[in-house]
């Protein structure tokens, strides 16, 4: 139905475009995202086609959940748009190793982004990029300003200050240091693990070195998040091992916790949402380390199908994405989700602009699980979510939640074995 | 010879007729896929996009790696639990409803069989909404009301436990489906003729006696068949576990059973990509495991049912 409808409209635009100009030429944009159609429609495509006449864009969203399986029956009919939204990893790799997604490594605006935020759409050795990395999400702590000076604290910026906050809160007894569940496992392992221990593991530094073989998740740098997420648990709400991530964000916005982590993404949702004023701190770093790190989580990134016959209009598009103009378009219009182009940008959310301001000041890395570790049985990732959720639970000990996970990975990845 | 001709009877071509539509549709969404799932079970991905035929290299994995077996057994225990909980909990108390219900001086009997078969017709998914929500530590209605009556501290985020999730989650199927039994069994009850039942009484056997002596036995084959189904629906469970806990299970896989198990090994799950053949692989076991009790039902229990003809 859609690829037929997609079929038509594309010949459709087509026609009228030979009978009007010429050298007109149609991108199809295949994408998940049909939450930004509005945005597509009215922003980005009409600046685009404003700048570049003669090339026309049509953005085709499918369903979140179809997406992947519907983009590879189409690539494999060759039926799927010039141009492919990528999702992070592997199963983009999947594409450009089957020759399905064209190698964008010359394309000019690729030496906007740094290695980390292409590191998700590169080949495993980092030689080939095949998508252009269109948004990131930062992690971090957000704050309620108004508990905040109503209990005259400051924002923490070390481990100990962290906590000698949250003691204050539980202290003074009238609201919820930190709002936060273990039901889903997913936050434990998020918005808890990966949050907080780039400080430990330092960033891309331990990232490597997990990959390479040369640091095991029983050593210290592993362990220490876990410690302290174990910590963490004496500062949630009553009950918060069957608190789902829904209950965490209402308890937040409805202004009964002080202390909410998470991530950027929450900033549109929570500006709906939250009448009192949010602030946002980066993960506080632990005593004696130098330098601070972000989890600055690759997350969606466009690329060019190489069975299309439009690849010069093509590429014109990508290296329009890489630009000011286009990442400023789109940070602002979803706020949370920012561009990973070096170009300048400016937001408009103040919050939006806190989060991306700790680039500056501290070093980028992803998610520690997410590239190569996690692609053999059983899931470094998924059993990471496990993992912290039993930390936080007390079923574990940092150190057995250290060892299961190295058990799991030595299980089948070659350079831990 | 010429009589054996005349005397043979004709062909009944209507008896293939009117079995085809259902032999051809049950064939075609049953039979044809569960087949297909059994084939699958004997390939693995090979380089690309073939498959390799490896017989039952993949049933060796799913039994003697330490991971893929403790993952199995683990869901297998949790299944067999949330069963056993089923036939202690959901069809006694089902048999209890049902006969208090066919009772014929309980007034407002029909608005108390519609409310209570009522969850029955629900969707998993407002099940399991209602019931995380009503179960909350934080909204839920569970923790005032316990408050109310003095017993605030036994209150627990059961369903964040590792040792209450799974018998909670249990007991929440037992409230959705109790209407089932409780329907089949007061159809069964009200099936009993009632001289039996005069019988009876000119014996002396009225009230709970005669309901142990007498309607009991007779209703034994539904029970049966109850078990039977109840059996077959929980090792086929799924819903309920993913709607509540997620496809993961939690807490720490306590609450996985096969379904869930399944969903993860041919599906995927986040970063872990869908394996169709070791996902084939579990599906068969879970096919086996019922058929082997479902069969040892049939023959060791079914057989041996007395039955009573009015």
């Amino acid at each position: 139905m859609t690829i037929r409808k997609t079929l038509s409209l594309t010949t459709a635009f087509a026609l009228c475009a030979t009978g009007v100009f010429a050298q007109d030429v149609t991108l199809t944009i295949e994408s998940w995202r049909n939450d930004d159609i509005t945005i597509w429609r009215n922003q980005i495509i009409p600046a685009f086609e404003a700048a570049h006449p003669g090339i026309r864009l049509d953005f085709q969203p499918t369903a979140p959940a179809q997406y992947n399986s519907a983009l590879n029956s189409k690539l494999d009919a060759g039926t799927a748009g010039d141009i492919v939204t990528c999702r992070a990893f592997d199963a983009s790799l999947q594409l450009f190793e089957r020759g399905q997604l064209s190698d964008l490594t010359d394309l000019p605006g690729m030496a906007n982004y740094s290695d980390v935020a292409k590191s998700a759409w590169s080949t495993d050795d980092g030689s080939q990029t095949f998508c252009v990395p269109l948004a990131s999400v930062i992690h971090g702590f957000i704050y309620n300003v108004d508990i905040f000076n109503e209990l005259g604290l400051e924002v923490p910026a070390t481990e100990d200050e962290f906590f000698a906050v949250l003691d204050a809160i539980q202290e003074e007894g009238s609201y919820i240091p930190m709002a936060m569940g273990i039901n889903d496992q997913w936050e434990a392992a998020t918005m808890g693990f990966a949050n907080i221990g780039v400080n430990f593991w330092r960033g891309e530094e331990g990232r490597a070195a997990l990959i390479a073989g040369e640091s095991r998740l029983t050593d210290e740098e592993w362990v220490a998040p876990f410690r302290q997420l174990a910590r963490w648990s004496q500062y949630l709400g009553r009950g918060y091992e069957s608190q789902s991530y829904p209950d965490s964000q209402n308890l937040f916005t409805l202004g009964r916790a002080a202390i909410y982590p998470s991530g950027s993404w929450e900033i549109a949702g929570f500006r709906e949402q939250a009448d009192f004023e949010m602030g946002a701190f980066p993960p506080p770093v632990p005593a004696g380390t130098e330098g601070c790190y972000i989890s600055d989580h690759t997350d969606m990134g466009i690329g060019l199908n190489a069975a299309s016959p439009n690849q010069e209009a093509g590429r014109i598009f990508l290296d329009w994405l890489t630009g000011a103009e286009a990442s400023t378009l789109f940070a602002n219009a979803i706020p949370g989700f920012f561009p990973l182009s070096s170009a300048e940008v400016t937001l408009d959310d103040p919050l939006a602009e806190e989060f991306l301001s700790w680039r500056g000041q501290c070093e980028s890395t992803i998610r520690p699980f997410h590239q190569i570790v996690s692609r053999g049985t059983p899931n470094l990732s998924n059993e990471s979510w496990t993992a912290s959720a039993n930390v936080m639970r007390g079923t574990w000990t940092p150190e057995e939640a250290g060892e299961a996970l190295q058990a799991g990975l030595s299980s089948w990845y070659a350079p831990h074995q | 010879m010429s009589r054996s001709r005349a005397t043979r009877r004709p062909i009944r071509w209507h008896i293939a007729v009117f079995l085809a539509p259902a032999l051809i549709v049950y064939t075609a969404i049953m039979i044809i896929p569960l087949f297909g799932t059994l084939n699958l079970s004997l390939f693995t991905r090979g380089q690309g996009n073939t498959r390799e035929f490896v017989g039952l290299a993949n049933f060796v994995t799913l039994f003697t790696d330490p991971r893929w077996s403790g993952a199995f057994w683990n869901a297998t225990w949790n299944n067999l639990w949330f069963f056993i909980i089923h036939m202690l909990v959901q069809n006694p108390i089902g048999i209890a409803l049902a006969a208090i219900l066919s009772s014929p001086r309980l007034r407002f009997a029909a608005f108390y069989r519609t409310a209570i078969f009522i969850p029955a017709i629900l969707s998993f998914v407002i099940v399991g909404f209602v019931w995380r929500l009503i179960l909350s530590p934080l909204w839920g209605v569970a923790p005032n009301m316990m408050d109310a009556i003095g017993l605030g501290n036994w209150f627990a985020p059961w369903l964040g436990q590792e040792s209450s999730a799974l018998t909670t989650l249990a007991l929440i199927s037992v409230w959705q489906f109790v209407g089932i039994p409780m329907m089949l069994i007061y159809a069964a009850l009200l099936s009993i003729p009632d001289e039996v039942l005069e019988a009876a009484e000119m014996d002396g056997i009225t009230g709970a006696s005669q309901f142990w002596k007498i309607k009991l036995p007779l209703i034994l084959p539904t029970i049966g068949i109850i078990s039977i189904l109840t059996f077959v629906g929980n090792f086929n469970a799924f819903d309920l576990i993913y709607v509540a806990q997620g496809a993961l299970a939690g807490p720490n896989y306590s609450t996985d059973i096969l379904g869930s198990f399944l969903f993860r090994t041919f599906f995927g799950f986040q970063l872990q990509l869908g394996d169709p053949h070791m996902g084939a692989t579990v599906a068969t076991v879970m096919f086996f495991i019922i058929l082997a009790g479902v069969s040892l039902y049939l023959f060791g229990i079914q057989t041996r049912l007395r039955r009573y003809q009015f």
